[in-house]
């Protein structure tokens, strides 16, 4: 490849099985041993990725400005740490991962074009993004139509399963369920008043919530409300509830609105230490906006939290106050964005390809050992068996575990007769 | 659906009621001041209204943690000092966008629109790069929070009646300040007719700054007060920004009385809906509300009668 005028000639693509094939007979020399860590280009990458002989090439696609950039600021840091930890252990396959970090801007069709972006000019390996189920319906048609491969961290509503995509928090019946069986034997709830923002996924929850309640705990839905995102007036709900007097308040308000809903319930005298209230919206990243003094007492049903006593969380949360500053809490959702940089490591080391066809196909059954929450694995429909957790905020803006599943729960995105 | 209740429970809700319809008036009232005299007095469409109010909500963050850091022995009362420090930050920071931005659209008022909002995303940018894209928490003094305890089930929220009194007081200012000062002369003369005040020898230049960053001024003690109730991040301000517009059109823009009983009738009609059904259709029914009157009085509520 010398020669300059030649290279107009050749396509990319050819220009690099030309060199794989060169590569090829040159390994054969080399003593054995030499390249175990880092098979030949031209083997692990057959669909043209950006892969070289030192390097691969991952997208990070979320919201660096916009709304969306409060909750998804956590996302790009773990995503940062992992694979900065992985390059530190030796990369992936020999290779050391480059990131090209785009920023969807907290505007679904601009992710849908930087996702494509990513795919067609980057030619990137495997994108770590998306925060919002929206931004996801956005992106999913553009990596299944360029064949790319999406690690989702946010937990979310279900009902969703693709080849390209690997969701690395709970869907809806993780999420909920055991929380809800929990609180329902531990205070003998049997009323439940449910108050949601208004959109998908806080409908969907709602509607598994109320079907769990009703048929399997056999109690009652005493009231089920929406707010618009953003609202920030809620008196008249929580007057609502205290004429209500449900046993549970089960909450998925999101964003900006969580702030008032707890101020405003703080303010109308609702004490949290008496009043149950079960919250699946609520990780150390919103208590920082919220306050500790304002939500302490309330119960989350996540699958991690910043508190949780293992040694690899807690050489995790190190890590990350070292790479992100002493201040920085860690919620649920960024420890789940964490995983996918290491899956997409573990998947590719077991497919040892790069290829998209292959990681989909190895990804079932992959197991990250080193996860803060404790072992993952992947289900065959590409969502992560996990346990679910049950925590106490305190005024410190920490959550205490109160109660974890024993066994890891299976992952149902269309989850029968809750639908 | 209320079969199930005591008449005495019943009672109570409605007062708490009643008291959450007037919580929302004040925060109505105290969020549309600002951009009333603004929008009102000078025609001017400020989309960044919202971001104004956040600065005012900072500024309180940032003297609450040096009142923790230095003096925490007057921390009880640190929240006026902060409504200061958030009225003098915003309206300088509104008397410098006047100047450096404003002032040249004044003969094109549909500019402004453009101009503010593009003004709004880089004060967004600006807090996002300053304060960090998380929402920050402001810790309130422990005299402001809970409740009055009334009855067994009468309770008033302690910051509501506080919101409540603030907007009374600075309602009563700017309406003192508009009509009675001569400086309130002086700014309705500019807004009749700009040429003549000028004429008879008012600095027209020097009442316009001085206006915009009254309304500038007053969102950032509203931002303030707001940080007892909602949230402060670098895009909080957009929550409200609807809200206050949908307050100042309804109410005719450019009188004072009109706000207020725009933000009366919004405020009850929407807390009354909010009780009978669910929060996003009360909205939905509010708004019809609105946009129906507002087809049938386009000048709003309350409208000056001037001559076209």
């Amino acid at each position: 490849m010398s020669d300059e005028a030649n290279k107009g000639l050749l396509s990319p693509l050819r220009r690099k099985l030309l060199m794989g094939m060169a590569a090829v007979p040159a390994i054969t020399m080399l003593p054995r041993g030499a390249f175990a860590q880092a098979p030949a280009t031209s083997a692990v990458n057959t669909t043209g990725l950006a892969v070289t002989d030192t390097e691969v090439t991952v997208g990070i696609l979320h919201s660096a400005t916009g709304t969306m950039a409060i909750s998804e600021t956590g996302s790009i840091q773990a995503e940062k740490l992992a694979i900065e930890q992985i390059n530190a252990a030796g990369g992936v396959l020999g290779r050391k991962i480059k990131f090209i970090q785009e920023d969807g801007a907290s505007d679904w069709p601009t992710f849908a074009e930087k996702a494509k972006k990513l795919l067609v000019n980057d030619k990137v390996a495997a994108i770590m993004g998306c925060w919002t189920s929206a931004s996801r319906k956005a992106v999913l048609p553009v990596v299944e139509q360029y064949n790319g491969m999406l690690y989702y961290p946010t937990f979310y509503e279900g009902l969703e399963q693709s080849k390209n995509v690997i969701y690395t928090g709970q869907e809806a019946t993780q999420q909920i369920l055991a929380g809800l069986n929990w609180i329902a034997k531990e205070k003998s709830a049997k009323s439940f008043f449910f108050i949601g923002s208004d959109y998908i996924w806080p409908r969907t929850s709602n509607k598994i919530a109320r079907k769990h309640v009703e048929n399997v705990l056999k109690g009652k839905v005493v009231g089920e409300e929406y707010y618009p995102l953003g609202n920030t007036q809620f008196n008249s709900v929580i007057n609502k509830i205290k004429l209500t007097k449900p046993d549970v308040i089960f909450t998925d308000v999101v964003g900006g609105s969580n702030v008032a809903f707890y101020k405003q319930l703080k303010a109308a005298g609702i004490d949290l230490s008496k009043q149950a209230l079960l919250t699946i919206s609520v990780t150390e990243d919103e208590i920082d906006g919220i306050g500790g003094e304002n939500i302490a007492g309330a119960y989350a049903c996540m699958k991690y939290f910043q508190s949780l006593d293992n040694a690899n969380n807690k050489a995790f949360v190190s890590a990350f106050k070292k790479m992100w500053g002493e201040k920085t809490v860690i919620g649920d959702v960024t420890q789940a964005a964490y995983l996918g940089p290491w899956l997409w490591k573990l998947t590719v080391e077991k497919a040892g390809s790069f290829d998209v066809d292959k990681i989909a196909a190895a990804s079932p059954g992959v197991e990250f050992k080193g996860a803060p929450e404790g072992y993952v694995r992947i289900h065959e429909n590409h969502h992560l068996w996990s346990k679910t957790r049950v925590g106490r905020a305190k005024l410190d803006g920490q959550f205490e575990l109160i109660y974890e599943t024993a066994d890891l729960v299976e992952p149902d995105p269309f989850p029968k007769g809750y639908q | 659906m209320f079969g199930d209740y005591s008449l005495g429970d019943l009672g109570s809700i409605f007062v708490m009621q009643g008291f959450a319809g007037l919580i929302l008036f004040s925060v109505y009232v105290l969020m549309a001041l600002g951009l009333a005299i603004i929008f009102g007095q000078m025609g001017v469409i400020n989309m960044a209204h919202g971001e104004f109010m956040i600065l005012g909500a900072y500024v309180t963050w940032m003297t609450s943690n040096l009142f923790q850091a230095y003096l925490p022995s007057l921390f009880a009362g640190y929240f006026f000092l902060a409504m200061i420090l958030a009225f003098l930050a915003s309206g300088a920071l509104g008397m410098l966008v006047e100047w450096a931005l404003i002032r040249h659209l004044y003969k094109r008022p549909l500019d402004t629109l453009l101009a503010t909002w593009g003004l709004s995303l880089m004060l967004q940018q600006a807090y996002r790069s300053v304060f960090g894209a998380r929402e920050v928490g402001v810790e309130l003094p422990q005299w402001m929070l809970g409740s009055l305890h009334v009855t067994d089930s009468i309770e008033v929220p302690i910051n509501g009646v506080f919101v409540m009194c603030l907007t009374l007081l600075i309602t009563i200012s700017v309406a003192y300040v508009l009509y009675m000062s001569r400086w309130g002369r002086q700014v309705r003369a500019v807004v009749q007719n700009r040429i003549m005040a000028g004429a008879v020898g008012i600095n027209t230049e020097k009442v316009d700054r001085l206006t915009f960053g009254l309304g500038c001024g007053i969102a950032g003690v509203a931002g303030s007060a707001f940080t007892m109730i909602g949230s402060t991040g670098p895009t909080s301000g957009q929550l409200y920004i609807v809200d206050t517009f949908l307050v100042v059109v309804f109410g005719g823009a450019a009188s004072l009385l009109g706000t207020i009983a725009s933000a009366f009738s919004i405020s009850q009609t929407q807390s009354t809906l909010e009780f009978f059904m669910s929060g996003s259709m009360a909205k939905v029914l509010t708004l019809l509300a609105v946009v129906g009157i507002l087809m049938l009085r386009p000048q709003g509520l309350f409208a000056l009668k001037v001559r076209k």
